[in-house]
């Protein structure tokens, strides 16, 4: 009976326990004054990669530490949070970042719930194929088994414009393995998503871009609705267009994938209303 | 606070999804029924490679998350072995089918352990009894015990039923368009997701409260009375 | 498992061949199946070891990814079962009630939590504590993930808990009466001890559950548990396969873990009992999965049933 009372006492308290450790490991710095966050891709090379060392890279991340340092933020103020795509809104809305830079399409359905700064960068979407398999054209894409991330506005326009046969999956990662072992004709997504997994150790030489220009994707700089913050983030975007780094970070990010971007787009050059 | 004004039933097939996730239900709430018994019926059998397999079965497969095993049934079955299971060049009817064999492999092992302990509520008498009129293993339980045990463990195996009624969600991993998967797509073109989830739980609720309802007043119907 | 052999007579000279046969062929079926998974993933190339290598060599794949990932998954497990089992323990009660307007409200919630995903119960606590509450960005997918599984386990546990004290003989409660007992007496020293032990492996199940259903935080609410961790290892370090192969074990090492401390938790809680008889037949690793444990006579099952 003993036992009993006390394992009954001591739920709680183990819980109580929890809590408390819970608090002091992930109680963060969330000052605004002294920081700023910034929502990002966690899995997408070349955009937006958490690496071996948990360290992030990709091109998203260069121009979003740019942009947060024209802001007067040093890169060590910066908290990276992955921005999954079905979530980047929300997480505006309820101020769980301060912007989001993570290969984020300017379309007029989300320019009604987000503030876009730029567009930064002008991606078109494109099929991402065996490097053993015949390029498809546009015609012959009806005809192909495609696969993409489950919900994505590029997924579903497969679906409802080319009739393509979708496999939908979480990530785009679990897509490869089916694409080169022929069980998938391909990856579709922006090619500048597609040039980062093209070009992984793990898929050398055995992945290559169709080179189709299905869509226009205006990579936008996303901010709350009621931001204060846009002008300042275009000048920093043509400032870093105009220094060159913006070369830089392109030759940095995309040169070992043979992919070649467009250039700059020019501010509020994406359509914002339909 | 709650705003269904975006909600175009044109647009977004939600009776379709939900009956998606019906199908889904019944095609493995039959397949986790029959592998569940084969499964019970190793662990009790007379031969120890089977009993062993058995445990290890369950030991293994009921430790994993869900979305694990579905998404494994893609990449490991379909992708790396090129198991198809008899579908066509059809997308759509292959992760079907495919999702109805991972919930299957995931549910049956919860079958198998509600029958189990149905078997344990089975007098010893009874199986007792019909060896005394020489009736081997299999006739035991065919004839004997497991009609006796599927009575009993209606009322868990209704509790099994609901689990899976909502674990068909996770099929939306491998692109299955049952609820969720609408779900996860409504919520990234209208980003609302409180009106949508409202909307899913209760389609959910009309799903697994009756069947619950049903299968609970069956349960006390067939119960063995002792 | 000792003796199930009720079901079957002692096998003879012929059963026994027999039986030696079936093991032979279900033995070379599986090890067909075996031999031919292992010749396709040959194939295919994926069981190279530079696929496979870094998650032995490479410290930075567990430092970095596995075991936050891990501990994160223990921190939301931990809290949800140290919440969820007094809840499940007072709502199960609260069905129990002689006062209507307690077992009714305990029955709505219970059958309304148990009818929703877990998965869409997080979605609505993230979005709940960011309207009402302060909690911070970093820890909201925590406090959703916790909730959700609190929610929704509290209501199964609640059940199980109920049909551990249905199944106890009526005897318990009519001799706590006698001897003075008040009904919240009778429930907290004689019913609850006993049903709680009777029903430890379908608890130890739900339990199970919680570890796994963490995993469901990391689809909608972005918490960074351990299955999330699949497409770091992946992205970096191994093939996919061998990615969802290391997690996988992981979970299932973490799960027999868990079943075999509460096997041992149950042989001493037994132990101490040892006598009062109120222990249904169970084993340990053999745990049923569902509330609603039917009690009857002597049955097939294995262990003792020592209830009068």
């Amino acid at each position: 009976m003993r036992l009993r009372k006390a394992s009954v006492l001591a739920a709680p308290l183990l819980a109580l326990a929890l809590t408390a450790t819970a608090c002091g490991g992930g109680g963060g710095d969330e000052g605004d004054g002294d920081g700023i966050t910034i929502g990002i891709k966690f899995d997408q090379p070349g955009i937006g990669l958490r690496d071996a060392n948990s360290e992030f890279s990709g091109f998203d991340v260069d121009v979003a530490t740019y942009i947060a340092g024209e802001l007067g933020y040093e890169p060590g103020q910066i908290t990276w949070e992955e921005a999954p795509s079905a979530d980047r809104e929300n997480m505006l809305r309820r101020g769980d970042v301060d912007m989001i830079v993570a290969s984020y399409s300017i379309t007029p359905e989300r320019a009604e719930q987000v503030a876009f700064a730029g567009p930064y960068f002008l991606a078109h979407q494109d099929l991402l194929i065996s490097s053993d398999a015949e390029t498809p054209t546009e015609e012959s894409i009806g005809d192909l088994t495609l696969c993409s991330v489950g919900g994505s506005t590029s997924a579903q326009r497969m679906e409802d414009e080319y009739g393509a046969n979708l496999q939908n999956f979480q990530t785009y990662s679990e897509c490869l393995d089916g694409i080169v072992g022929g069980s998938l004709d391909a990856l579709t997504t922006d090619d500048a998503i597609l040039a980062g997994y093209a070009a992984q150790d793990e898929y050398a030489g055995e992945l290559t871009l169709a080179g189709l220009n299905l869509s226009d994707e205006y990579y936008g700089v996303g901010l709350p609705l009621d931001s204060d913050r846009v002008d300042a983030v275009n000048e920093a975007i043509t400032r870093m267009v105009d220094d060159g780094s913006w070369d830089r970070f392109v030759e940095e990010n995309f040169g070992s994938s043979g992919y070649e971007p467009e250039p700059a787009p020019a501010i509020g050059s994406a359509p914002t209303t339909e | 606070m709650l705003d269904f004004s975006f909600l175009d039933l044109d647009e977004y097939d939600l009776f379709g999804a939900f009956w998606m996730t019906v199908q889904l239900t019944v095609a493995s709430a039959i397949g986790s029924l029959i592998w569940g018994t084969v499964l019970a019926a190793m662990r009790v059998s007379p031969v120890p490679v089977m009993r062993a397999f058995g445990t290890l079965y369950i030991n293994i497969v009921r430790n994993i998350p869900l979305t694990i095993v579905i998404v494994a049934c893609a990449q490991v079955l379909a992708f790396r072995l090129e198991i198809t299971l008899g579908a066509g060049p059809d997308i759509d009817d292959r992760n079907f089918r495919l999702a109805v064999l991972g919930l299957v492999a995931y549910t049956s092992t919860f079958v198998c352990e509600a029958l189990r302990s149905g078997i344990n509520t089975v007098p010893v008498g009874q199986a007792e009894a019909a060896r005394a009129l020489g009736l081997n293993f299999t006739q035991v339980l065919r004839l004997v015990v497991l009609p006796q045990a599927y009575r009993s463990v209606v009322a868990p195996l209704a509790n099994v039923l609901i689990a899976l009624t909502k674990n068909t969600t996770v099929a939306m991993a491998i692109g299955v368009a049952e609820a969720a998967f609408l779900m996860n797509e409504m919520i990234e073109n209208e980003a609302r997701p409180l009106e949508i989830g409202v909307l899913f739980a209760a389609g959910f609720i009309l799903l697994t409260l009756p069947s619950g309802l049903l299968l609970g007043r069956l349960a006390r119907k067939l119960a063995v009375k002792r | 498992m000792s003796d199930l052999s009720v079901l079957y007579d002692a096998p003879g000279p012929r059963a026994r061949r027999r039986n030696a046969l079936y093991a032979v062929l279900f033995l070379a079926v599986l090890a067909g199946a075996a031999w031919w998974i292992y010749g396709r993933l040959t194939d295919r190339g994926e069981l190279e070891w530079r696929l496979w290598e870094p998650i032995f060599t490479d410290s930075r794949l567990w430092t970095n990814f596995v075991l936050p990932g891990l501990k994160d998954t223990l921190v939301a497990a931990g809290l949800s079962m140290a919440i969820a089992l007094p809840l499940g323990a007072l709502l199960g009660i609260g069905r129990l009630s002689d006062h209507r307007w307690i077992r009714v409200p305990a029955g709505a919630v219970v059958e309304f939590f148990r009818a929703i995903p877990v998965l869409l119960l997080m979605l609505f606590a993230n979005e709940a504590y960011f309207q009402w509450s302060s909690v911070t960005s970093d820890l909201r997918p925590l406090y959703a993930v916790v909730t959700g599984l609190v929610m929704y386990n509290a209501s199964v546990l609640a059940e199980v808990v109920r049909a551990g004290v249905l199944a106890l003989p009526r005897g318990q409660a009519d001799a706590g009466r006698a001897i003075g007992m008040r009904k919240g007496q009778i429930m907290s020293n004689v019913l609850l001890p006993q049903a709680v032990t009777s029903m430890l492996p379908a608890i130890v199940s739900q339990l199970v559950v919680i570890v796994k259903d963490t995993a469901l935080g990391g689809q909608l609410v972005q918490y960074t548990e351990l299955r999330s961790t699949i497409g770091d290892i992946d992205n970096n370090f191994v093939s996919l396969l061998a990615a969802f192969t290391l997690i996988t074990v992981i979970y299932v090492v973490l799960n027999f873990l868990l079943t075999s401390f509460a096997g041992w938790l149950e042989g001493r809680i037994r132990r101490g009992k040892r006598g009062t008889g109120a222990v249904l037949s169970t084993t340990t690793t053999d745990e049923m999965d569902v509330a609603g444990d039917v009690p009857g006579p002597p049955r097939l099952g294995k262990g003792p049933d020592t209830r009068t």
